[in-house]
């Protein structure tokens, strides 16, 4: 008898084993574990007076639901050391690679977390248009008002409401290049458009590489997103920011001309066997090129110059120094009329509350505090475009440096001819923004033509 | 660390409450009262548990699924038969379907038929062990892997560039262009697919070669002594006592192949025309945003799995009664 329970209790065991595991490979959502700072605020020292206006909690819980993962997380953990300990807000920083579609979830299920900093303002108008997103505070919008561009405000707002006031920031209009290869060269930073097609013309005629530019689109079932990217910037620098906003807002379709244009002229570089892919082929050698080795033919000598975001800087491979006297740096994306303006295109996040408790107000409100942005630039690899940051705070994660390409990105936001506009495809509907614009620049440099690109997404478009 | 810790707390948590239940099972199962329906208790506290799991693991999602493939994007106004429709018309929805049917037509035969002549030409051979582990390994990779794998193996430089890619080597060594091999409709799915048959000839093979040694001896002699030569052995004797396991390989490798996701999306991530039903309805439920399309995938997808399941399943049952 003994001997055939054994048995029977292990098949079961092997069986239900199977399902333990299948559970726990479930929890793919990382809950970083703040250290609960215990007692309530400690308000009155002296110590405290800089995070007074914040109030003061007997131990109370805020949950912020999150991208941002591991040791860019833990980061901000460190930020909040100082206020939990002083208000009694126990800070709690959850983030998940699943955010986007698991936010939409808990939102449903009403288990939303106190607050989320969401990287999509598609995502925010969702979540709003669902009746899940509290209007910011009186405090927090009148602080906003004061600490950040109006562009970027806009983002936060939907339907004429302020929501969301921006946390980080990225900026994505760079073109990255070799300061020793241009300096040996002679060849100088291009100051327009042309000047841009000029120099390439000039190296691809040099011999000195093997192509002008390098460019990679590969990024498993994301690829194509960098090719939105050139587009997205072309648009803002030949049609202006009204057409950019119609543009994504679908007030001109897909198709219209000026779209078709912006796909041209990308195409000038993109498709143009003289200038692309230097280091590993023809133009088709884009799409199966992978984002993060896109630039790396830079420093092989192999290409002069690679259009990607400020957040490539963590790409190039280990030794390499990001720095205008260093092995790679990033000169601005030319506009094609300088006149009009500095474009900017760029990405970041906007902290939406998902209830009016005064601990999750005053979280919201802290995180534009202008010693905390600071304190937190300080940490390394994080910038925003809060007035306030001071570039002398920006610095390197790994050995607390000034963070040059960060610098000079903070130095892009506040310059007060810079007119910012949000990645296009992050604000179309995700069918598009993350589905057939992606598809569509894979196709498009595998041959297909514009005429039949833009089409095709423009038949895309859901009916709203 | 700190993520590595978490998780393996919870391995160890489940792994732990799991074993806790099954004991507290065993142990009320095996006290139960005589009079009290000892009998049917002992079944329902044994099948309850994985009943209650298939339904809540698989029955609720596969309705909740179907349900979808008839709504909008967002899961909320019906739209009928409009997403099936989507998929039997539309240029991406067919697609995934002619992929897929490329990929069921030529990957089970392809491997069973290596996987046979292999199994054959070692049967008896010297080490035929060692030959085997060759054919074999493939199979202890995760498809990932294998995908990655052969993905640098079709890795493209322009012939003026040092290669890394091992095929393009060999094509530059020979004098040849070098070529985008993942890039190019309809070529690139037959690479994907060897990828595919290059993980299942181990599994055919070893199966096969089994079934092989299982044939009785006395047959094979009886055929020598009428003097078939190797041919007509082949044709006449070891494939019609085979045939039945012959038949749960193929279906087996179809199955697999019908729900093949992993190497579509590592190699390719379904561009360049190569994307199948599994990849599809992955790409439109949860990145694509329109989860009608992802749903009626899937159902189509279910739909075609089903008749092979049960095929097989008849197959074994056969298969039980013969032996007896």
């Amino acid at each position: 008898m003994a001997a055939r329970t054994w048995r029977r209790g292990s098949t079961a065991v092997a069986s239900a084993l199977g399902v333990a595991l299948a559970l726990s490979a479930c929890g793919g959502s990382s809950s970083g574990g703040t250290e609960a700072s215990g007692s309530a605020g400690s308000t009155g020292s002296a110590e405290c007076a800089d995070v007074a206006q914040y109030g003061t909690f007997n131990n109370v819980k805020v949950e912020i639901y999150s991208s941002i993962r591991d040791v860019e997380a833990e980061r901000f953990e460190k930020s909040f050391e100082h206020f939990q300990k002083c208000t009694g807000i126990d800070i709690q920083w959850n983030g998940s690679g699943e955010f986007e579609a698991q936010l939409q979830v808990r939102v449903k299920g009403n288990n939303a977390p106190d607050l989320a900093p969401i990287p999509q303002p598609g995502l925010l108008q969702t979540l709003v248009g669902l009746n899940a997103v509290k209007p910011a505070s009186e405090k927090v919008a009148t602080a906003s008002k004061a600490n950040f561009p109006a562009d970027w405000l806009t983002y936060g707002t939907v339907n004429g409401t302020f929501y969301a006031p921006p946390l980080g920031a990225n900026v994505k209009s760079f073109v990255w290049y070799s300061p020793s290869m241009f300096k040996d060269n002679g060849w100088a930073i291009p100051q327009t458009w042309d000047e841009l097609l000029k120099l390439s013309d000039t190296i691809a005629k040099s011999g000195k590489v093997d192509k002008p530019w390098c460019v990679g689109f590969e990024s498993g079932d994301a690829s194509g997103w960098p090719g939105t990217d050139w587009i997205e910037d072309i648009m803002l620098r030949t049609q202006g920011v009204e057409t950019y906003d119609q543009w994504w807002q679908h007030k001109i379709p897909f198709n219209d001309p000026k779209v078709v244009d912006a796909f041209d002229k990308a195409g000038a570089i993109l498709k143009n066997e003289a200038f692309v892919n230097g280091g590993t082929g023809d133009v088709k050698s884009i799409a199966t090129t992978a984002f993060q080795d896109g630039g790396k033919p830079i420093v092989d000598g192999q290409c002069a110059m690679h259009r990607q975001a400020s957040f490539y800087a963590n790409q190039w491979p280990e030794g390499t120094k990001v720095a205008e006297d260093g092995d790679v740096y990033a000169f601005y994306l030319p506009p094609v009329d300088p006149a009009k303006g500095k474009p900017v295109l760029g990405g970041g996040e906007f902290l939406a509350a998902f209830n009016d408790k005064p601990e999750t107000q005053a979280v919201q409100l802290y995180m534009q505090d202008v010693n905390w942005v600071n304190e937190k630039a300080k940490l390394g690899d994080w910038i925003t475009a809060h007035k306030g940051l001071k570039t002398e705070n920006v610095l390197t994660v790994t050995d607390q440096q000034p963070n040059p390409i960060q610098i000079l990105s903070v130095q892009i936001l506040q310059d007060p001819n810079s007119v910012f506009r949000f990645d296009a495809s992050d604000m179309m509907p995700a069918s598009v923004g993350a589905g057939t614009f992606w598809k569509g620049m894979i196709n498009w440099v595998t041959g297909a033509d514009t005429k039949s690109v833009t089409d095709s997404i423009e038949k895309s478009w859901p009916a709203s | 660390m700190e993520n590595w810790e978490s998780k393996l707390t919870m391995l160890v948590v489940g792994i732990v409450a799991f074993f806790v239940v099954a004991a507290a099972i065993m142990f009320i199962v095996d006290n139960w009262p005589k009079r009290l329906f000892r009998d049917r208790a002992q079944i329902v506290w044994f099948i309850g548990p994985p009943l209650a799991l298939v339904t809540f693991g698989l029955v609720y999602p596969a309705i909740r699924t179907t349900m979808l493939s008839f709504k909008d994007p967002n899961g909320e106004a019906w739209v009928g038969l409009d997403n099936y429709k989507w998929v039997v018309t539309d240029p991406d929805g067919l697609l995934n379907l002619r992929n897929t049917a490329i990929w069921v037509l030529f990957t089970p035969i392809i491997s069973v038929a290596i996987g046979l002549v292999y199994a054959l030409l070692i049967d008896k051979m010297k080490r035929e062990a060692v030959a085997k582990i060759f054919i074999f390994l493939p199979m202890a990779i995760s498809g990932v892997a294998a995908a990655i794998i052969w993905r640098f193996v079709f890795a493209y430089k322009a012939t003026r560039f040092e290669q890394i890619g091992l095929l393009n080597a060999i094509v530059k060594k020979l004098g040849l262009e070098t070529q985008q091999w993942l890039l190019n409709p309809p070529w690139n799915t037959f690479l994907l697919i060897m990828v595919m048959i290059w993980v299942q000839v181990g599994f055919a093979m070893v199966v096969l070669s089994a079934a092989i040694k299982g044939i009785p001896n006395d047959m094979i002699e009886a055929a020598r002594l009428d003097g078939v030569n190797a041919w007509q052995m082949f044709w006449k004797v070891t494939l019609p006592t085979i045939r039945p396991t012959v038949v749960v390989v193929f279906t087996t490798i179809t199955i697999g192949v019908l729900k093949v996701f992993d190497i579509v999306r590592t190699m390719t991530g379904g561009n360049y025309d190569t994307s199948v039903i599994a990849n599809g309805m992955y790409f439109y439920s949860f990145s694509g945003n329109q989860q009608g399309w992802g749903s009626a995938l899937a159902v189509v997808l279910f739909v075609l799995v089903t008749p092979v399941v049960f095929y097989q399943v008849r197959q074994l049952r056969r298969q039980k009664l013969e032996a007896r």
